[in-house]
């Protein structure tokens, strides 16, 4: 779908500027969002390496595993093929934790490192796995507690109440989670092949996870 | 209520910074290698992304600069003002699955034109606090560990975004708009 959202994109932008005589604007926008691109890449790379520098110091310590047998019980049922103990868990808890808090910085990395690890998992490495389709909608939907970033920004225009969004911020993102979950369950259970997931063997039996073995040979590939 | 988010929102991200290399000397962690370590990942993930995102950001601008953008916007409007949204609103739905950075600054501008506490910017900051980014967290996400075929991923994502778009309207009109 991406291919053909990126390809429209780009043909209707040649087609629009031909019609309103705008090829010299479609032209030097190309170059120019090239360019963004780029930019936006290297103010990554400070927070990225940042963030995952620390978070490697908490993987190390084992605070990752800490955060995520506490809440594994919640987490569990929503990512059914990821083993309880994989350091996967960890990293998907602490990145819907850092979404909550509206830490979008610090969400990415950590929501990267999660999506490393799961691919750890994947059989298939071009593929995503269902987990992984379930942590991007996750994401996107993201349960927002402190919409930080907009609260600021009403803060500098002068709001008399900059944080009266918070309600009206909460019940959207309640709902708009719901519903990704549903729809996420629902493709999750149309789309059972091909299999992706360690836990999932050649003959497509389904081992209760916790069978899982973190020496166990991917199967297929 | 307020004071209380600003110092959660300020003190977070100190606390934990400090926090983590601290509890891992703890537990003998050589902190500074450690960070080392996961930083140079950092570094690659981060040069690794710069492919997937060019392409995406050339395409947006192309769009936008084309008029195609303004085409579409037009095409929608009177169908979603009969939902109780503000037509002003309606380029953000386009822009916000696309880019955060561009409909950040949609919203800026809006809150700047009508005042932050007019209903329009409520909505307009609701909107933007609510949802995501789903083309960017896709593509930086996805490119990060090299993954081709999203499957249903890009499908679920913009619906949550379309549901999170109405859903932030209601909730405004629900909380501001019978004063």
């Amino acid at each position: 779908m991406v291919n053909w959202i990126w390809m429209g994109m780009i043909v209707f932008s040649v087609i629009f500027g031909a019609a309103n005589g705008k090829m010299e604007k479609v032209a030097e926008a190309a170059f120019g969002g090239a360019q963004t691109g780029v930019t936006v890449c290297l103010g990554l790379i400070s927070i990225l390496v940042f963030w995952m520098g620390l978070m490697r110091i908490a993987e190390d310590a084992g605070l990752i595993r800490m955060i995520s047998r506490i809440m594994a019980p919640v987490v569990r049922r929503l990512f059914p093929d990821v083993p309880t103990d994989h350091p996967a868990m960890g990293y998907i808890l602490s990145n819907m934790s850092a979404n909550l808090l509206g830490l979008g910085n610090a969400a990415t990395p950590m929501g990267i490192k999660a999506m490393q690890e799961l691919q750890k998992l994947n059989v298939n490495p071009t593929i995503a796995t269902p987990a992984m389709c379930t942590l991007l909608a996750l994401n996107t939907a993201s349960i927002t507690l402190v919409p930080t970033t907009m609260i600021a920004i009403r803060m500098n225009f002068g709001s008399l109440h900059p944080a009266d969004i918070v309600a009206p911020t909460l019940l959207a993102t309640l709902v708009s989670t719901g519903v990704a979950i549903i729809v996420d369950r629902w493709y999750r259970k149309r789309n059972k092949i091909p299999p992706t997931s360690h836990t999932i063997d050649k003959t497509g039996a389904r081992p209760p996870t916790s069978l899982y073995k973190p020496s166990a040979p991917a199967g297929g590939g | 209520m307020i004071s209380l988010i600003q110092i959660i929102s300020t003190w977070t991200i100190p606390v934990l910074i400090a926090f983590i290399p601290l509890y891992a000397s703890f537990r003998k962690i050589p902190v500074y290698e450690s960070f080392i370590d996961g930083a140079k990942d950092g570094f690659q993930t981060a040069i690794g992304i710069i492919p997937h995102l060019v392409g995406m950001m050339t395409a947006i601008s192309m769009f936008r600069a084309s008029g195609a953008m303004e085409a579409f916007v037009g095409l929608l409007r009177p169908l979603l003002e009969g939902f109780g949204v503000p037509g002003e609103v309606l380029p953000l739905a386009l822009l916000r699955p696309i880019t955060g950075a561009g409909s950040l600054a949609f919203v800026t501008d809006l809150i700047k034109e009508h005042g932050p506490d007019s209903f329009v910017a409520r909505i307009a900051s609701t909107i933007q606090g609510s949802t995501d980014t789903t083309l960017y967290v896709l593509t930086v996400y996805f490119g990060a560990v090299g993954i081709r075929n999203s499957r249903y991923a890009l499908k679920v994502g913009l619906f949550s975004d379309f549901i999170g778009f109405f859903a932030a309207v209601a909730a405004c009109w629900l909380m501001f708009g019978l004063v």
